[in-house]
Parts: C-alpha cells; sequence; structure tokens
C-alpha cells in the first residue's frame, strides 16, 4: 500500500519528549504475555483455586485415608446376658488390635450401623449362639465380618486346616496418595485448561475486549500464543507444586523423569485448552460457557479415576473410558510418576490427548467469533 | 483530495431482520472532524463499526484512505486508532500496562507516556484499571485509540459520562490531534459536542443520513437563526396560522403547550407577537428567545427531541 504521507499527524505536533517506539514482529506477543501473567498473579482467587487448594485437598484426603488404618473395623457388641463371653472371646483373639468394640443396647447399635458408625452388629444369642447384622453392599462391612468371625471361631477353639502365612505392604508407590497426587495433577490441569482458556476467552468477548484487540493491528494467532503460552507455564507451576507435596510431605517415590512428566503436562495442557478454546469459540455469555464447560467435565470428573480407579466401571465401558483425555492424562501420569515407564509405552495415551486437543482446536477456528 | 473516509449505499441489516442502516453514504476529507448526531438506535454504532471494518456490511462499499477492508486489512489497522462505545480493559492491568500493551500492537506507535500526559492520566498511571472512575476509563480508552498513532481516529460517543471539565479536556485532544493533520469521525448524542467540535456533521435516524452539512448551514437551513418560545396562559387560543403570519417567522412548532417559532429577525418580530397578543388579551406564561441550535434541526426533521434528558 502506497501512503502519501510521510509521517502520522499526532507525532507531528508535539514536540517529541520521548524518542519514537517501534516494535518489532514480537512485541505484541511479548505483552500479550505479560498482560496474561500479571493479571493471573493479581487475581488472588484465580491464585488460590489454581494453586492452593490442590495441594489442600490432597493433604486433607491423604491424611483422611492415611491416619484410619485400613484394616480397623468398629462393631456394636449388642448387649444381652451372653455379652462378656463374647467379649472375652475377642479379647483373646491375635486380631483383637483391629477391633473397636462399643457395647451399646440393639436400638443404638442399629441406629450406629445405619449411620455408618459400625460396619457390624454382633448380638450374642447364647454362649455359642451370635447373630451378625450387616449390609452386604458395604464393602467394610463385609471384611469385617469375615474378620469378627474368624476371630471368634479361632477364640472358641477352630483349628486352621491350611498354613498360611502374610506379608503386609505399605511402601510408598502403593498407597492411595500414591494414587492420588497424579490424579490430582490431572484434574488441575482439566480445570485450569478449560476454565483458564474458555472462561477467560468468553469474558473478554462479553467485556468487548476481544474486539477491541482485533480493532488493531495485533495478530489474531499471537493472541492465541499468548494465551496457549500462559497456560504452559502455569502447568509447569501446578504439576511441580502438587508433585513436591507429594514428594516432601507424603514421602512419594517419582520415579519418571520430570522432563518426561512434563511433556504429558503439557500435552495434557494443550488437550484441554483445546477444548476450552472450543467451548469458548461461541458463547456470548459468562453463564453459557460455564454450563458447557462442566458439562464437557462432568464425565470425565466421575469417570477418568481421579479419587478412584475407574476399573471399578463394568468392562463393558471401559474402552470409552480409556477415549476420554483425563484418563489418558491421568493414567499417562500414574505410569510414569508410580511405575517410571518410559515416555514410548504412553503414546497410545499421548495420542489420545493429541487427537482431542488438535480437533477440538481446529473446529475452533472455524466456529472462533472475535466479536 | 481524495476522501479519507468514503462509503457508497451502505446496508446492514441483523439477523433478527432489523434495518440498521439503510442507504447511507458518506465521505468525509483528510483533516476534518465529522460528527455523527443522532437518537439511540439511530445506528450510529452500526456505521461506525462497519467504517472501522468491525462489522461485515450487508451491502456497500467502504474505502478508508483509499483502501478497502477486505484487501489491506493490516495496513489500515496501522493506521486508525478506535475507541468502541462500549469496552471494558483489564481491570487487573495499570494504566501505563494497558497502554503499553496497546502500543505494542502497533510498528510506530506513540509513546505510552506521551499519551497519558495529553489526557491527563499521569496521576493515575500506576493505578490498576478497576479503581478508575468512570470518566477515567473513558479517557483511557480514547488513549489506547490515540497511542496507534493514528491518521484517522474513529471515536463512539467518546464524552458519554464524562463531566463537564473532562468533556472540554477531551474535545481539546480532539481539536489538537485533528489540527496536527488528522481526520475523525465521532459519535455523540450531545448537541453542544456537535456544534463545538466537527466542522461537519450528518444527522441520522433510523438509519439514514436526513441532513448533512456543517453546523451553521444547518441552523440556516432551519430558515431562521433563533427561536422565540413561548406560552400562552389560556392554551386553547393557540393557532399556528396565526403566529406564522408574523413578520420574520420561518416556522412554527407547537410542543407542549409552548410555541417555538423559528425567526431571522427577533426585533421585529417580539413586538408584533406581544401586540398579538394584547389584541387577544390573552396572557404571557412564558417568553424567551435564544439562538438556534441543532435541538432545533433535529426536532424539526424527526418531530422528536435528540435526547430526553
Ligand atoms: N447485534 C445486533 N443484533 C441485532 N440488532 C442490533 C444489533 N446491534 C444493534 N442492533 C439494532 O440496530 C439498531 C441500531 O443500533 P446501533 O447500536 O447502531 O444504534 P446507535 O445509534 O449506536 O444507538 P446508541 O446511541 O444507543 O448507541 C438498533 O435498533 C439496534 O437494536
Ligand atoms: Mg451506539
Amino acid at each position: 500500500m502506497t501512503v502519501a504521507q510521510p509521517s502520522s499527524p499526532a507525532s507531528k505536533k508535539r514536540p517529541l519528549a520521548r524518542s519514537a517506539l517501534r516494535n518489532g514482529r514480537w512485541a505484541g506477543f511479548r505483552h500479550l504475555l505479560g498482560a496474561r501473567l500479571l493479571e493471573l498473579a493479581r487475581e488472588r482467587e484465580v491464585i488460590f483455586w489454581v494453586f492452593g487448594f490442590p495441594p489442600l485437598l490432597a493433604l486433607g484426603l491423604g491424611f483422611a485415608f492415611r491416619n484410619k488404618p485400613a484394616d480397623r473395623t468398629t462393631i456394636a457388641l449388642v448387649s444381652t446376658p451372653y455379652t462378656s463371653h463374647v467379649l472375652s472371646l475377642i479379647d483373646q483373639a491375635r486380631e483383637r488390635s483391629a477391633i473397636r468394640t462399643e457395647r451399646v443396647d440393639r436400638a443404638r447399635a442399629a441406629d450406629g450401623l445405619r449411620l455408618g458408625k459400625y460396619d457390624l452388629v454382633v448380638e450374642p444369642l447364647a454362649d455359642d449362639r451370635v447373630q451378625y447384622n450387616y449390609d452386604p453392599s458395604r464393602p467394610e462391612s463385609v471384611l469385617s465380618h469375615s474378620e469378627v468371625d474368624d476371630a471368634l471361631q479361632t477364640a472358641a477353639g477352630r483349628k486352621p486346616v491350611l498354613e498360611t502365612s502374610v506379608h503386609l505392604s505399605s511402601e510408598p508407590g502403593s498407597r492411595y496418595i500414591d494414587f492420588l497426587i497424579p490424579g490430582l495433577i490431572g484434574m488441575n490441569l482439566m480445570n485450569s485448561g478449560m476454565w483458564g482458556i474458555g472462561f477467560a476467552l468468553v469474558d473478554m468477548r462479553q467485556r468487548k475486549l476481544l474486539k477491541r484487540f482485533v480493532a488493531t493491528p495485533m495478530r489474531r494467532g499471537d493472541f492465541l500464543m499468548a494465551l496457549a503460552s500462559s497456560r504452559l507455564i502455569l502447568m509447569v507451576i501446578e504439576v511441580g507444586l502438587l508433585l513436591g507435596f507429594g514428594v516432601f510431605i507424603f514421602h512419594m517415590r517419582v520415579l519418571g523423569s520430570f522432563a518426561s512428566i512434563l511433556l504429558i503436562g503439557a500435552v495434557g495442557a494443550v488437550a484441554f485448552g483445546g477444548l476450552g478454546l472450543l467451548a469458548a469459540s461461541r458463547a456470548q455469555k459468562i453463564e453459557s460457557v460455564s454450563g458447557l464447560i462442566n458439562v464437557v467435565m462432568m464425565p470425565m470428573w466421575i469417570f477418568s479415576g481421579v479419587f478412584f480407579s475407574y476399573e471399578r466401571f463394568p468392562a463393558l465401558i471401559q474402552p470409552f473410558i480409556k477415549l476420554l483425555p483425563l484418563t489418558a492424562l491421568n493414567d499417562a501420569l500414574r505410569a510414569t510418576i508410580l511405575e517410571g515407564s518410559a515416555l514410548a509405552g504412553q503414546s497410545g495415551r499421548l495420542l489420545v490427548m493429541f487427537l482431542w486437543g488438535g480437533i477440538a482446536f481446529a473446529l475452533a477456528l472455524r466456529w472462533f467469533r472475535w466479536t | 483530495m481524495p476522501a479519507v473516509i468514503e462509503c457508497c449505499d451502505l446496508r446492514k441489516s441483523y439477523d433478527g431482520g432489523v434495518e440498521a442502516v439503510c442507504g447511507l453514504n458518506l465521505k468525509i476529507e483528510a483533516g476534518e472532524c465529522f460528527g455523527l448526531l443522532g437518537p439511540n438506535g439511530a445506528g450510529k454504532t452500526t456505521t461506525i463499526e462497519i467504517l472501522e471494518g468491525l462489522l461485515e456490511p450487508s451491502s456497500g462499499d467502504v474505502t478508508i484512505l483509499g483502501h478497502s477492508w477486505n484487501k489491506h486489512r493490516r495496513e489500515l489497522r496501522e493506521k486508525i486508532g478506535i475507541s468502541l462505545q462500549e469496552t471494558r480493559l483489564s481491570e487487573k492491568l495499570t494504566v501505563r500496562e494497558t497502554l503499553r500493551l496497546f502500543a505494542s500492537f502497533y510498528c510506530e506507535p506513540r509513546h505510552p507516556d506521551d499519551v497519558l500526559e495529553a489526557l491527563e492520566l499521569n496521576e493515575k498511571a500506576d493505578a490498576l484499571v478497576g479503581t478508575l472512575s468512570g470518566g477515567q476509563k473513558q479517557r483511557l480508552a480514547v488513549a489506547t485509540a490515540l497511542v496507534a498513532s493514528p491518521r484517522v481516529l474513529f471515536l463512539d460517543e467518546p464524552t458519554t459520562g464524562l463531566d463537564p471539565q473532562s468533556r472540554r479536556q477531551l474535545w481539546e485532544t480532539i481539536r489538537e490531534f485533528q489540527r496536527a493533520g488528522g481526520t475523525v469521525l465521532l459519535t455523540t448524542h450531545y448537541m453542544d459536542e456537535a456544534e463545538r467540535l466537527c466542522h461537519r456533521l450528518a444527522i441520522i435516524d433510523h438509519g439514514q443520513v436526513i441532513a448533512q452539512g456543517t453546523p451553521g448551514a444547518l441552523i440556516a437551513d432551519l430558515g431562521g437563526h433563533h427561536v422565540v418560545e413561548f406560552a400562552l396562559a389560556d392554551r386553547s387560543g393557540n393557532e399556528p396560522a396565526l403566529w406564522r403570519a408574523l413578520p420574520g417567522v420561518d416556522s412554527v412548532r407547537s410542543d407542549d403547550g409552548k410555541t417555538s417559532l423559528a425567526v431571522r429577525e427577533p426585533h421585529k418580530t417580539i413586538p408584533a407577537l406581544l401586540d398579538v397578543v394584547e389584541k387577544r388579551s390573552a396572557q404571557l406564561e412564558h417568553l424567551t428567545t435564544r439562538q438556534a441550535s441543532l435541538e432545533d434541526v433535529f426536532v424539526r426533521l424527526t418531530g422528536r427531541h435528540l435526547r430526553e434528558d
């Protein structure tokens, strides 16, 4: 384009107090990224939800599941004339330390069982007859039943017919907290990716800020890249924080290399960033994008094995669960962190995440509205 | 000299079937300050956003600095500065950070600190945008347009919500820009703003230009340069034909019991008016005379007031 007039009017008038600026190709990107990071650093709520909350959750769940020895059961012993005999049998048992007994009347026992205070109700009917009362759908009750029954039978004189030995293990790597931390990392990456991209974009669109930006020569690609880069930077901090937390507080052992963990985190961040972008591509209102993001995340909260293994779901839906991006991310993180498996072994899961991110990104670019 | 901003038979209908702009022609020369004046919903924002290349017109051609948006988008973006009617800039950035961000998008921007000075925002340079008053935010919005060091400035209601002093100060900034050779297109609801700031203006209603010209010419077209306004105690004796026949009266309007006469020579009209009132032994409740304003032009053209306030 040929423009006849030599210099811009605004700079002609004023004696230039400061030297005129010349911006290079990447000035816009640098400032966009800087502005985004500054904004995030100044949002206290964001800092808490992204950085503070997940470690707190880990702390809470970690201690909740650590302080309660998994094999300790609480039972209600109903007061009857034969109760003292049963009590003495329990006291003789080898497992007595694992059984906490409370003597209560029948009504209290039933109440306690219903509320989950007791795993099992034992009612002595005669010196050589007891009745168990429990809900078979509660795993801890089933466990308690077999344990208490075993203790009573042995104390009453039953001889084992088979010689057995037991080896107990609570090594780092197989505890609940070891399972939990990678899950929390995955969940955190999903949350902050979807909200950090989706919410931020719709907010800017609603405030007409996107429109204001495209009214400048700003490169749209730079804008999206700056947003993505800010996510990657946050990702490193999020992953480092939660992992460090696991290592220092819970003495977790990280077997895989930090580089592979970060690479997996980056692919995960890309997948969820793409989904966030897609969710935000058209929505004009914060409310509609919030609903959309929740709808997308809900199945993954449930199925992707954040807090509990998804192996419990029916085998029929397992293949679908494994195709969810969060499942792939969690599985890849667990395999790398807990088993130290090589990155090459994770290629399937990386591909799943990559496809989600890539397809979402491609669709988002077609549909995205700047105004 | 070719026009800086030109549009030809511009039309825009929104999805709902609303015809926001119907057949608009504008031609704005270099160095001009051109105003679009119109009531709410007249189509000012739609028009200016089409000219800014932010909205696709349904039909019609737009050329800015001799180029079309489709072919020279990037180059044009470098040369124009825009302030939208409503933008909420990031609250967690400071004023200076915001201006630096906007400056970074342009190849050769003005120095952000110069712009801060020009808009008297330096006191607030390090304040977060979220803590600014409405008027200060408005000035910052104009600052983001000026930091582009543009040749053409598009301002959509730049002074709405400003106190009189800030308004005058912003007018001064705009004049300064335009004295230095810049071209300005602005929209406004304010008559006095249009009269004082704009060389030429177009009055828009229902998406069409209903009058165009310099403020002086528009007022002169009204027929008189003065307006005599009066009200009679007895409203029943109000006959437009009677007043029309008075010497020097060009037009008559009645509105809410008040009668306004557009007159060329008030010193001839007023004695005659008082004579008639006396002869009919009616009583005057109210009588004023003033310079005709754009408001009168607007009311005359549309039968409505521009701002009901
Ligand atoms: N996105 C949209 N979708 C549908 N109709 C719209 C849209 N934007 C504006 N309109 C309609 O187009 C007409 C012109 O609107 P516009 O915003 O251009 O008016 P305006 O002159 O800027 O008014 P104001 O002085 O209130 O800012 C109005 O009737 C408005 O309802
Ligand atoms: Mg408007």
